[in-house]
């Protein structure tokens, strides 16, 4: 709300009737919005499921009434006039799947030179680039992951910066420009990288930063900036001084310092995430979520009392020395101690199985005695993911309002065996097993010998 | 040949000895081997052997008994590709010894000098049921620490016990084509074929004419002596040929290859195998295949798919499962799991991580079954071993019952029971 009466107040000498602007409509001068369109969709009514609402409840012999692509309701004997009905009986029901780290669309397939997108990686604080601009729609991996339950993903730039742009969420449908994918009130987040990438990739080339004191150094210059720009705006607001000059990259710092713009900070081991939590105390911004975060388990007691997320693979190590000292009880311990738990893939990969990555975790935890219900570990790839995106009042679980983000597993979710059968995104079919009229095929994909019968 | 019955005896010799008796009863027994499954099965060890498996087999006196009613119980999974012991951290952390960055030696790189038993990776991967492995040259991809030259040199076979580790040297010799290949070989994969060709035809030449070449009568070789006598076992179809490749043209190539030469080869990697399926099977080419590499990766991989491993297995062909990951060499239950979610038998994908690689790397005879006479390399399961969730409760190699600790083990406990110094104690 903040953002629209500043816009207004800045406006007010250009654009006469701004005054009349009621503070519900977006400003008309807002770029690059969403003109994601929900897919056709009816009344449907799956019945008989054990459901796992996301929202921590298993329901077992549970049905699921969607109408104008919103849950309506979630519960026992429900009916509709009309509705298609889906019998569920022994296949399992979850809130359609949220990977909040991905390069689909910036790092494509195929991974050719030109589809390398994800890094601008020519100078450590790149503020000012979107992913957004760089997605392209008709990488294979958006329909893959569709297979594997993915509704929602949030796509960000590379690790190679310490400030390396704003990423974007978006719905997991076929789109020809990003805008017609881009979740509708999603809030931008912002990654920002510690560690050993950008002092790689800088202090290879005799530039700072070159150690993680040079990385510390780079975000505080460009904290104390944002800070500065945020100041002269509110002071010309107030009348003294002149507006400054508008800045891409202060622009998207200073959203970060009002909360507009969450921050999504690649940090692999506990004492640099410690530190980043400092870093982000003397600025007076918030690290929404920590990515890979791969010693998590070592400061789970900090993120929870930050209210800071943990986005973790399962059992990811040792491919550098901050992830050297992974352990596949990393997510267990975060969720133990009450911190936000988040499985995330990084890969296209694995976003095809976020499931089994989870399933893992449980297995792991429950050899040292901790025992993790199918309905607690499902948040870690829905409702945590969808709170770490800014999303979770619309996503992210089964009830009633939200939007009909829903996947029918073939079984127990939590399983290798386990297979989406159906995946819901507002309501609309987007994916069936099997079904080569519903399933998307991207513009790539179209005339290979794979791509006959449908995504695989 | 001789040389490898002289190292298998060698083998059996260094076998710790150990005069006690382990019977594992009670468990659902994947044998992997003639007898099948048996419910309600005896495993029997002594001298780091098998000794018997069965359902009505004589436990001696003495025998100490694990009762392992509800588990299940395999072959120790053979990991048919990894660097283990190669490496301890893949980037900016010192040497990683798999790889030669110049192009001196080629063919004779062997890594076996190079292996680490008492890498942490070790026992990070055996707890959870790794308990042989190719280790392997890494191929060439262009990164900064892939091989240098197409011809990444000679894998052993290890077992991941303490003592007598080395199992089999010159298992196999890794050669990369398609375009990583050619991303080292002159930029294009024409050049990837002479490249192979013409080591081939020195190795031939070398081993017609040694006699004139050690006289200085014979041309010079592009190849170093120590490269073509590597390349001597695989001229003569005793070693085989382990070729990464992807696309279905290249595939073809190596089949006419293959046949003209008369090599052994094993294809790792093969996203589009799938479409020569029965033509592989003719020429009896395995592939080593990851179920979950069904992106078009680039443009050799664009008909990548799921559901090759069970298309392979159907028409005939050899198949091991694994996608050559090191630290996780471990999650080969998984890709093999991944596999009979789309369509493969669920006997076939244990077999494809346990006896078709020991089968594949000169090993059928002494591992990748439970079978009386060989290596004892068994796993004790809470269940099903393809499971995710499911971890091993019990890891015999050679006999030895394997202490079930890791690094990571004592990382995660010290942060579950705050062991040591104050600070870790949340």
């Amino acid at each position: 709300m903040k953002k629209i009466i500043v816009a207004c107040a800045a406006g007010v000498l250009l654009f006469a009737g701004c005054e009349q602007g009621s503070e519900e409509a977006e400003p008309a001068s807002t770029p690059f919005e969403s003109r994601y369109e929900p897919l056709p969709s009816g009344t449907t009514l799956i019945t008989g499921a054990t459901v796992l609402t996301g929202a921590g409840e298993r329901l077992d012999d549970a049905d699921i009434l969607i109408e104008n692509g919103r849950i309506t309701a979630v519960g026992s004997d429900l009916g509709a006039d009309g509705a298609d009905v889906v019998d569920a009986a022994g296949k399992w029901v979850t809130p359609g799947i949220i990977d909040v780290h991905s390069h689909r669309g910036v790092y494509s397939s195929p991974g050719t030179e030109s589809h390398s997108d994800g890094n601008e990686a020519t100078s450590p604080v790149t503020a000012d680039v979107w992913a957004e601009h760089a997605v392209w729609p008709h990488d294979p991996g958006f329909p893959a992951a569709l297979a594997g339950g993915v509704t929602s993903m949030q796509i960000l730039p590379g690790s190679a910066n310490l400030i390396g742009g704003r990423g974007v969420t978006l719905k997991n449908v076929p789109g020809r420009n990003v805008m017609e994918m881009k979740f509708p009130g999603a809030p931008h987040g912002l990654k920002m990288a510690c560690g050993e990438n950008p002092k790689r990739v800088y202090g290879g080339r005799g530039q700072a930063p070159g150690t993680r004191m040079g990385n510390v150094a780079g975000y505080r210059e460009a904290w104390i900036k944002a800070a500065e720009y945020r100041d002269k705006i509110e002071a010309a607001e107030d009348g003294q001084g002149e507006m400054p000059t508008r800045d891409l990259e202060l622009e998207t710092l200073m959203g970060v310092l009002e909360g507009e713009i969450l921050v999504h900070n690649h940090c692999y081991r506990g004492d640099e995430m410690s530190i980043m939590l400092d870093v982000a105390r003397e600025f007076g911004y918030k690290v929404g979520t920590f990515h890979h975060a791969v010693e998590a388990y070592k400061i789970s007691d900090l993120l929870a009392q930050n209210d800071t997320c943990a986005a973790m693979w399962a059992d990811w190590w040792g491919f550098k020395m901050e992830a050297y000292d992974g352990i596949r009880e990393n997510i267990a311990f975060v969720d133990e101690a009450g911190a936000c738990a988040i499985v995330h893939s990084d890969s296209g990969i694995g976003i095809q199985r976020l499931n089994q990555e989870a399933a893992k975790v449980i297995g792991a935890a429950a050899r040292i005695g901790i025992d993790i219900a199918p309905e607690r570990a499902i948040r870690w790839l829905t409702a945590n993911a969808a709170k770490s995106l800014g999303i979770l009042e619309q996503t992210g679980t089964l009830e009633a309002g939200k939007m009909a983000d829903v996947v029918i597993w073939n079984r127990d979710p939590f399983s290798v065996y386990a297979r989406a059968e159906r995946v819901y995104i507002d309501g609309a079919l987007a994916y069936e097993l099997g079904n080569a009229a519903v399933n998307p095929v991207t513009d790539f994909t179209l005339g290979t010998a794979a791509s006959a019968g449908g995504a695989q | 040949m001789n040389r490898l019955i002289t190292l298998f005896i060698a083998v059996l010799l260094a076998l710790p000895a150990s005069a006690a008796t382990t019977a594992i009863v009670g468990a659902k027994v994947h044998t992997v081997g003639p007898q099948g499954t048996i419910e309600n099965g005896t495993v029997l060890i002594a001298d780091g052997r098998i000794i018997a498996v069965g359902a009505d087999v004589e436990i001696p006196a003495g025998a100490e008994t694990i009762d392992a009613s509800g588990k299940v119980v395999t072959p120790g999974i053979f990991s048919p590709f990894s660097q283990l012991g190669l490496v301890e951290v893949s980037s900016s952390a010192g040497p990683t010894d798999g790889a030669q960055r110049g192009d001196y030696f080629t063919a004779g790189f062997d890594v076996a000098d190079a292996y680490n038993p008492r890498s942490t990776l070790i026992a990070i991967n055996r707890i959870e049921g790794v308990t042989r492995t190719l280790v392997a040259p890494t191929p060439a991809y262009g990164g900064g620490t892939s091989s240098g030259h197409i011809l990444s040199g000679l894998a052993a076979v290890v077992n991941l016990g303490d003592a007598a580790y080395l199992d089999l040297q010159r298992a196999a010799m890794v050669v990369t084509l398609g375009e990583s290949g050619s991303g080292v070989s002159g930029g294009s994969r024409t050049d990837t074929w002479l490249t192979l060709r013409n080591a081939l035809d020195e190795a031939l030449d070398y081993r017609d004419h040694k006699g004139d070449f050690e006289r200085g009568m014979r041309r010079e070789y592009v190849h170093s002596v120590a490269d073509l006598k590597a390349l001597q076992g695989i001229v003569n179809g005793n070693t085989p040929l382990v070729v990464r490749l992807h696309r279905a043209s290249d595939i073809e190539v190596l089949i006419r290859v293959v046949d003209e030469y008369g090599l052994q080869a094993i294809i790792i990697g093969g996203e589009e195998a799938w479409l020569l399926a029965d033509e592989l099977a003719v020429a009896g080419i395995a592939v080593v295949i990851d179920p979950t590499a069904n992106l078009p990766g680039n443009f050799d991989r664009v008909n990548a798919r799921f559901g090759s491993a069970s298309i392979l297995v159907d028409a005939g062909v050899q198949v091991a499962i694994g996608d050559g990951d090191t630290h996780n060499a471990r999650n080969i239950t998984q890709l093999a799991g991944n596999a009979v979610a789309h369509g493969l038998d669920w006997d076939a994908a244990l077999r494809a991580i346990t006896l078709t690689p020991a089968e594949l790397f000169g090993m059928s005879g002494s591992a990748g079954s439970l079978e009386a006479g060989k290596a004892a390399d068994v796993v004790i399961w809470p269940g099903d071993p393809l499971e995710v969730s499911n971890f091993p409760e019990q890891v015999f190699i050679n006999g030895e019952k394997i202490p079930m600790v890791s690094r990571q083990t004592l990382l995660r406990d010290r942060y579950l029971n705050g062991e040591g110094p104050p600070a870790y104690r949340k």
